[in-house]
C-alpha cells in the first residue's frame, strides 16, 4: 500500500484495527532489541487475508460508500493520467460552462479522441464548485457539443460516468434539464464514431445515461449504476430513507448485477479495497481497456457502429 | 351515445369503464363531482361533454387512454397493437409490497397489462400512429413494457409512414424494474432518432404529469411539443427540488405555462382545441394520408 492512507469506512474497521497493531509492533521493534519480525509478518498476512475476505463480501450499501469515497479517482485525475495530452474545452455556447462535466480533446499514443466525464470534487470547496458532480442542462449541452465535434472529425468518444444524478434544482428545470438529457440520448444513438463509457463511481439515473449511450460500457468493480439513488427509492417507496440499504439490494446496482443484466460489457477490477488505494493502477487498467476497445471498434464502419449501438439498446427489456 | 362507446374494441372498453372509470377520476358513483382545483360542483355528464375540463376554472382532469381516444380521434378509428406484451417481476423487487402484487393490483384496477396503449388511429381523417399512457397504472411509470411499446409503435411509423402522436402521463422510470427501466429512455430515444432520420413527424402532447425518465426521453423529443393547460412537466419532481434547495417553489413552477414561457414547449393547448391542433400539425408537417 502506498503511504497515502484513505480514511477507513465502517466496514473497514477490523482492518484498520489490525493495521494499527502492526504499526505499533513496528515502532516497538525499531526502538528496542526485541525481534518482532515473525509476529509482524504473521499479523500482516492475517490482515491481508482479512482484507480479501471483507472486500469480497461487500454489501451493496458498502459498495456505494466506496463508489462515493471522496478520495476516489475522479474524471480529471484519470484523464490527466491516462492521456498523453488532455486539452479541456469549455462551455455550451448557449448559457455557460458547467464545471460538473469536463470535456475536451485528448491523445493517447497515436489515438486521438474526445473525452467527456462527470466531475466530482475531492473536498468540500471543490465539490461546491463542481456541484457534487450534478450537472445542469448546460453540462449536457456542452457534452452534446463535444459529441458533435467528435462525429464531425471522426474521433472516438470516451466518457466517464460519475454523478449522483442530474441536478434537481430550480434553474436546471427552467433551462430544460429533461430536454437536455433527452436530446443527448437521441443524438448518441446516431453518432458514427465509437463510444466507450466507464462508470467510474456513481452512475445516477438519467444524469448518468445522458453521456452513456455507448458501444461498450464498463463498470469499475466498486462502481454502481442505478435508476434512482437507494436513498431516493427508500424515501419514495418506503417513506423512510433509512431503508436505503434494503432498497440498494433490491435495485440491483452493483457492477456484478449490471453485467449480469447485460447492461455493461465487463467489470474492471480495482486495487484491493478500492480504486482510491491505488489511483495510478486504476488509471492503467482503464487505459488498457480504452486502447483495446478503440483498436477493435476503430476497425468497424461508421454504419456498423451505429447499428450495433442501436441494436444493443433496442433489445434491453424484460417482459412476457 | 356515450363518449366511451366511440371505440373500435367496444366490449373491452365497457368492462374497463366499470373497473377503472371510478378510481381514475375519484368520482362518486352519483351524478356530481367536485372540481379538484376550484371545488365547483360539476354535473358529470356535462363534465364529460366538456372533455373533462371544469367549466368554472378550466382545470383539466386526468384522462384515461380510452377517453383521449374518444375525445381527440375519429370515432371507431383506433386499432390497438402489441396489447399482448406483459410486465414481469424479473428482479424479484420488493418494497412495502412485491412488484408482482403491484402489477396484479394495477392490472385489476385498469384492465390493461401495463401503463401504455399504442396503435393506429385517424384524426380528422388523417392516419396516425398513437401512443397513450395511463397514469392509473403505477403512476404511468415507464418499465420495459412501456419502453417496448413506444419503440414498437415508433418503428411501425417508420414502416407505415404515419406521423406519430404520443400523449404522455407518467411519473418517470419504474423503480421496480431497476436499471432496465432506465435503459428504456435510451431505447425509446433511439427509436425516435430513427424516425427523425426517416423525416416522419413526431408530435408529443405532455399531459399531467410528465416527469423524470419519461420527460427526459420521448417526452421532450417531439418535432412539435404540446402541453395540456396546468400539466406538471419536469425532470425532477417538485418535492425533490424543495428538499434539495430547501425552499418553497413559486406557484406555477413546472406547469405547462411555465414551460411555454421558458421556451420548452411549442403551445399549451386546451382540450377543446386539441383535435384540430394535432390534425393541423399533421397536415402541415406531412404524412398521414
Ligand atoms: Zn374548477
Amino acid at each position: 500500500m502506498s503511504e497515502h492512507r484513505p480514511k477507513p469506512m465502517a466496514f473497514e474497521a477490523p482492518i484498520a484495527d489490525l493495521e494499527e497493531k502492526i504499526e505499533s509492533l513496528k515502532a516497538l521493534s525499531e526502538q528496542g532489541e526485541m525481534n518482532l519480525t515473525d509476529e509482524i509478518a504473521n499479523i500482516e498476512s492475517r490482515a491481508h487475508e482479512l482484507k480479501k475476505d471483507i472486500y469480497s463480501n461487500l454489501s451493496p450499501a458498502d459498495i456505494i460508500q466506496i463508489a462515493r469515497h471522496p478520495d476516489r479517482p475522479n474524471s480529471l485525475f484519470l484523464a490527466n493520467t491516462i492521456f498523453d495530452q488532455f486539452l479541456e474545452l469549455h462551455g455550451d455556447r448557449l448559457y455557460k460552462d458547467d464545471p460538473s462535466i469536463v470535456s475536451g480533446v485528448a491523445t493517447m499514443g497515436k489515438q486521438r479522441l474526445v473525452f467527456i466525464g462527470h466531475q466530482k470534487g475531492s473536498n468540500t470547496k471543490e465539490n461546491l464548485y463542481r456541484n457534487f458532480g450534478m450537472p445542469h442542462p448546460e453540462g449536457y449541452r456542452k457534452a452534446l457539443r463535444m459529441m458533435r465535434l467528435a462525429d464531425k472529425f471522426s474521433l472516438p468518444i470516451v466518457s466517464f460516468i460519475d454523478t449522483p444524478g442530474a441536478y434537481p434544482g430550480l434553474e436546471a428545470e427552467q433551462r430544460g434539464q429533461a430536454e437536455a438529457i433527452a436530446t443527448n440520448l437521441k443524438y448518441m444513438v446516431t453518432v458514427s464514431v465509437p463510444i466507450v463509457s466507464f462508470v467510474i463511481g456513481e452512475g445516477g439515473s438519467g444524469g448518468a445515461l445522458g453521456i452513456g449511450v455507448a458501444n461498450r460500457l464498463y463498470m469499475l468493480q466498486h462502481a454502481v449504476y442505478s435508476v434512482i439513488s437507494p436513498e431516493g427509492c427508500a424515501s419514495i417507496l418506503f417513506k423512510d430513507a433509512s431503508k436505503a440499504p434494503f432498497a440498494a439490494e433490491n435495485l440491483k446496482i452493483t457492477a456484478k448485477d449490471i453485467v449480469e443484466l447485460g447492461i455493461a460489457d465487463g467489470i474492471l477490477d480495482e486495487p484491493l479495497g478500492g480504486a482510491h488505494y491505488d489511483p495510478e493502477a486504476m488509471a492503467q487498467t482503464i487505459k488498457s481497456t480504452i486502447e483495446r476497445d478503440l483498436n477493435t471498434l476503430g476497425k468497424q464502419s461508421p454504419e456498423s457502429l451505429k447499428t450495433e449501438r442501436y441494436t444493443k439498446f433496442r433489445q434491453f427489456g424484460a417482459f412476457e | 351515445m356515450s363518449i366511451l362507446g366511440w371505440f373500435a374494441k367496444r366490449d373491452r372498453i365497457v368492462s374497463r369503464k366499470k373497473a377503472g372509470g371510478q378510481s381514475r377520476l375519484d368520482i362518486p358513483s352519483d351524478l356530481w363531482v367536485k372540481c379538484f382545483s376550484c371545488d365547483a360542483t360539476l354535473y358529470l355528464k356535462e363534465l364529460e361533454h366538456n372533455h373533462k375540463v371544469c367549466n368554472e376554472c378550466q382545470y383539466h382532469f386526468r384522462l384515461s387512454p380510452e377517453e383521449r381516444l374518444a375525445y381527440f380521434f375519429d370515432s371507431e378509428s383506433f386499432v390497438e397493437h402489441y396489447d399482448d406484451i406483459k410486465p414481469t417481476d424479473f428482479l424479484n423487487f420488493t418494497d412495502t409490497h412485491s412488484y408482482e402484487s403491484r402489477i396484479v393490483a394495477s392490472q385489476k384496477k385498469t384492465q390493461r397489462a401495463d401503463a401504455a396503449v399504442v396503435g393506429t388511429a385517424k384524426i380528422e381523417g388523417l392516419s396516425v400512429n398513437v401512443g397513450l399512457m395511463d397514469f392509473a397504472f403505477m403512476g404511468g411509470s415507464m418499465g420495459c413494457v412501456v419502453g417496448e411499446k413506444i419503440a414498437l409503435i415508433t418503428e411501425m411509423a417508420i414502416e407505415n409512414k404515419h406521423p406519430l402522436v404520443v400523449f404522455t402521463s407518467s411519473g418517470g422510470a419504474r423503480m421496480q424494474e431497476g436499471i432496465m427501466s432506465l435503459m428504456q429512455m435510451a431505447k425509446t430515444s433511439g427509436a425516435l432518432a430513427k424516425l427523425s432520420e426517416a423525416c416522419i413527424p413526431y408530435i408529443c402532447v405532455l399531459c399531467d404529469p410528465t416527469t423524470g425518465g419519461t420527460s427526459a426521453s420521448f417526452g421532450m423529443l417531439g418535432d412539435v411539443t404540446l402541453a395540456e393547460p396546468g400539466a406538471l412537466i419536469s425532470f425532477a419532481g417538485p418535492r425533490v427540488i424543495e428538499q434539495t434547495i430547501r425552499q418553497k417553489l413559486p406557484p406555477g413552477f413546472q406547469r405547462a405555462e411555465f414551460l411555454l414561457e421558458n421556451g420548452m414547449v411549442d403551445r399549451v393547448v386546451h382540450r377543446k382545441e386539441m383535435r384540430s391542433t394535432v390534425a393541423g400539425l399533421v397536415r402541415v408537417l406531412g404524412g398521414g394520408q
